[in-house]
């Protein structure tokens, strides 16, 4: 059956802000295909993203959106998940978004497993500022800050969320939408933190400077550094040097999330009731019981400055 | 000016100064419809570096927390006696831990010295070191007499961890009779 | 009926804030601000309510704008070396025009300075801190009771202006036990964001028809969904970045003027023995309990002194401060920094009459003693000083 992407989005915003060839477009189509076979209302999800273009993606879904400040959309997500534990909340950004400048709280929110799926579209490069290097750049390319070719290494951010105690990890590829949208599917489904990492073709600012402004060919290099999870396993350490495994490469369903830890923190707190059988018996106590009469109240506060206190002029 | 009197527990972190402080502070403000103020001092060593809480208990609201006339003051350490004793009124009564603290003799022409074996005796005697601030609290009521006796050991109830109640509040009545004794017979250093 | 409790002004903040109507606390550890979070981490869980500790100060102020936004009161807390860490997000917060608390604890600075040391040295900081133009509230509270009303106040503030607000305590009020009133949230004004009249398909979050527009909750209680787009660019009134030159002057200047036109319902001050004052004291937080002694020590000997204590720090008092320049000899400002203050209200009084300052940074309360001594001779230096042969080698001095 066909999806109705229209649905999902803001149709007054098209056409579609990305350059021709860029991958994000695919990986927002999969996504919306995912959204569409899991059957989520619009209302009850919230996507954050940062700066950048993959970022833009919060101006074109028809949820509750915020397109927040650099690096820093997964630390926003958090507090609304954490606000709001029964409503969906997704990130989208770009590798030197959410794993360059924002890749602390990226860190963070996989320790912590917090039911946030985050998109990860992964171009090698900051493309909307005009194509400097990021910390995805592989070494030797070039970019608008290493004329010469990038002489940093680079990082594989599935292994550093595995690492970090991610609940599910996958990485997917922007030419195989196919498989794609199973992988961000089943991280949205995943109770807890799932990143997707999406190898995406940016030709005009990965692509031309590095001789592959065909984005065909730009996406035929991506995919030279990409072997299958199952092609992997057969693979020896040797020959997957330098290489990234695509699939779901980390899958913990015993992990507990954090708002469910969380309720059982609120349960615990309000069954022992630790607080209140302390403080009331020493440090907070009723003005009642130890009999303070208004009058020495307003003691408390001599000063010819109103208070919020409605009755305190009147006593 | 009403009724106004300043303390100052010194010692070094980890001894229980603060929470001495606590305790007569919290005596005052619930169970004697006084003011009061405390302001504890510490270094960023927490524990061994030197310490103090200031109290202030004051019939009227206190404007500006400053010790500057402290009435009692109370030393469990030498580094703390040497590094808080400027501020105290000519006249004040000085209580130190006569096993920790060496009054010189000009400070004992100055002040009422009163020197007591609290590590020691809550130590040995009541059997836990961590009873020496409420040992402390229970001199210092009995010796000043600055707030009601049954207020604080309300507030000594209130503020140990249940299974050293008793423990405390032996260490309470014990040191009531030492103030007592010392209010009675006057400074032990001449 | 509330209660009566012993704290010091952080606890009193937590505790405050929660009659408020908290509903997310983030926060970063630092001194001397910590017992604010560990007060809130005690009760919190009670109540149900979120409680973060976050990886740093940038994800605490972050993880508050976006709970915020989604419909719920936010408050992060912290102090100077965190307070800075978190300036682009509380430029967010403004541009995004959503209500936020943000208290800073005040210690010594720059950068590590003096942690367990009390300041006001980020009074130009909470102004100036973020880039770019926007206004900004901010509170500064003298004692730990204050303390409590005043971050109530700043909650509804911050609730009806659609605008983060900066509370500014200082290291000496996180330390001060006193005996305060914790009011029940019944015996208070609480104010809670305006909501749309109009149903989600017709709301606009920055409506060309109002001054402040309603900012509406994500999910209502009664079920319905607002879903809109807030934008960090500049946005036009459906939150889509726009770059119409005519638009984003009239933005900036929308964002000025929701305050300006209210300054008078925001701000606050208190005027202590100034009806006959020959000589104003202004000073503010904890300065001013100081001199309100060396005012009342003054007085005794005849000398016609006041204090002028502005209780809301941004926007400043101009009309009051102005009104005082003309009808006093000359102004003493009073603060624990170099003369920050003392900056504005020399822009505000424009060389009507003398203004000196009290400006000491030492990481020491200014005393009662110095300000009287001020008092007495303005001319004279009374700052914690070298010896003058100190000076000589040193450098420095007035």
């Amino acid at each position: 059956m066909a999806v109705d992407y229209a649905k999902y989005l803001r149709m007054d915003k098209m056409p579609l802000y990305w350059c021709p060839g860029c991958g994000d477009g695919i990986v927002l189509k999969c996504y919306l295909e995912a959204i569409d076979e899991l059957g989520w209302s619009k209302d009850d999800c919230a996507m954050v993203s940062g700066i950048g273009c993959a970022a833009r993606v919060t101006g074109y879904v028809d949820f509750h959106t915020l397109h927040t400040i650099h690096g820093r959309a997964i630390a926003v997500a958090v507090g609304i998940k954490m606000a709001h534990p029964d409503k969906h909340v997704f990130v989208f950004g770009g590798d030197g978004d959410l794993v360059h400048i924002g890749g602390n709280h990226l860190l963070h929110a996989c320790r912590r497993n917090i039911d946030i799926t985050v998109v990860l579209i992964n171009n090698w490069i900051y493309g909307m500022t005009g194509g400097q290097h990021s910390c995805t750049t592989p070494p030797g390319a070039k970019a608008s800050t290493a004329p010469r070719g990038s002489y940093e290494p680079t990082i594989d951010v599935c292994k550093m969320a595995i690492g970090a105690g991610a609940g599910y990890v996958a990485r997917g590829f922007a030419g195989d939408p196919v498989r794609l949208k199973k992988l961000i599917k089943e991280g949205l489904e995943y109770k807890g933190f799932a990143l997707i990492d999406v190898f995406s073709p940016c030709p005009i600012n990965f692509g031309r400077r590095n001789k592959l402004g065909d984005p065909a060919k730009l996406l035929e290099h991506m995919k030279s550094f990409l072997v299958s999870s199952a092609k992997a396993k057969r693979m020896s350490e040797e020959e997957l040097k330098g290489k990234f495994i695509t699939g779901v490469l980390h899958k913990d369903e015993s992990k507990p999330e954090l708002t469910e830890a969380y309720k059982g923190l609120v349960e615990k707190a309000q069954a022992s009731d630790e607080y209140w059988a302390k403080y009331a018996k020493g440090t907070l106590t009723d003005a009642d019981k130890y009999k303070i009469t208004r009058e020495e109240l307003k003691k408390l506060y001599p000063y010819d400055v109103e208070t919020p206190l409605k009755e305190w002029k009147k006593l | 000016m009403g009724f106004h009197y300043e303390l100052r527990f010194a010692g070094v972190g980890g001894q229980g100064s603060l929470t001495a402080g606590t305790i007569l502070a919290h005596a005052a403000v619930f169970h004697t419809n006084y003011y009061a103020t405390q302001v504890p001092t510490y270094t960023s060593q927490v524990r061994g570096g030197a310490a103090k809480a200031d109290i202030i208990i004051s019939d009227t609201p206190i404007i500006f927390a400053e010790s500057t006339n402290v009435d009692f003051f109370l030393a469990t350490h030498q580094k703390a006696y040497n590094a808080y004793k400027g501020d105290l009124k000519q006249g004040a009564d000085v209580l130190v831990d006569s096993g920790l603290v060496t009054v010189p003799d000009e400070d004992a022409k100055i002040y009422k010295v009163y020197e007591y074996p609290l590590v020691r005796t809550a130590k040995y005697e009541i059997g836990n070191v961590v009873t020496m601030n409420v040992l402390a609290v229970g001199i210092c009521v009995g010796l000043t007499q600055v707030l009601d006796v049954e207020a604080v050991r309300e507030t000594v109830k209130e503020e140990v961890p249940e299974r050293f109640l008793d423990m405390n509040l032996k260490a309470f009545d014990m040191g009531l009779e030492v103030g007592e004794k010392f209010r009675r017979e006057g400074p032990t250093k001449k | 009926m509330g209660r009566i409790a012993f704290l010091n002004a952080n606890a009193a903040v937590a505790e405050a804030a929660l009659v408020a109507g908290l509903g997310f606390y983030a926060g970063y550890p630092i001194t001397p601000s910590s017992e604010v979070p560990e007060r809130l981490s005690k009760i919190m869980p009670e109540k149900g309510l979120p409680f973060m500790m976050m990886e740093d100060e940038i994800a605490s102020i972050n993880a508050c704008v976006g709970a915020s936004a989604s419909g719920v009161k936010a408050m992060t807390c912290t102090s100077g070396p965190g307070f800075s860490l978190k300036q682009e997000a509380l430029g967010m917060a403004c541009i995004f025009e959503v209500p936020l608390v943000v208290v800073d604890v005040m210690r010594g600075g720059p950068s590590t300075g003096l942690p367990t040391r009390p300041s006001q040295q980020d009074i130009m900081q909470a102004r100036w801190g973020t880039h770019g133009d926007h206004p900004i509230i901010a509170l500064a509270p003298c004692n730990a009771q204050e303390a409590i009303f005043e971050t109530i106040r700043a909650f509804n503030l911050a609730e009806k202006f659609r605008q983060p607000v900066v509370l500014l305590t200082d290291g000496a009020l996180s330390h001060l036990h006193t005996k305060v009133y914790i009011p029940d949230p019944e015996e208070v004004e609480i104010i809670d964001r305006a909501q749309p009249d109009v149903d989600p398909d017709n709301y606009y979050p920055y409506d060309y028809n109002y001054e402040i527009p309603p900012l509406a909750k994500w999910w209502t209680e009664d079920g319905k969904s607002y879903r809109y787009h807030l934008s960090s660019l500049i946005h036009d009134k459906t939150g889509f970045p726009t770059v119409d030159p005519k638009y984003t002057q009239w933005l900036l200047k929308r964002l000025h003027n929701k305050i300006l036109n209210h300054v008078d319902e925001i701000t606050k001050n208190e005027y202590y023995k100034m009806d006959d004052a020959e000589v104003c004291i202004i000073a503010y937080g904890s300065t001013a309990e100081a001199a309100r002694v060396a005012i009342d020590q003054a007085r005794e000997e005849g000398i016609k002194v006041g204090l002028f204590r502005p209780l809301t720090i941004w926007p400043s008092p101009e009309k009051q401060i102005s009104d005082i320049a003309s009808k006093v000899k000359h102004i003493i400002v009073a603060e624990m920094n170099l003369g920050q203050y003392k900056l504005e209200v020399e822009r505000i009084v424009a060389g009507r009459v003398p203004v000196y300052g009290v400006g000491q940074a030492a990481g020491v309360l200014i005393r009662p003693s110095q300000i009287y001594e001020k008092i007495k001779d303005p001319s004279k230096s009374v700052e914690i000083c070298l010896t003058e042969e100190e000076l000589k080698r040193f450098g420095g001095g007035e």
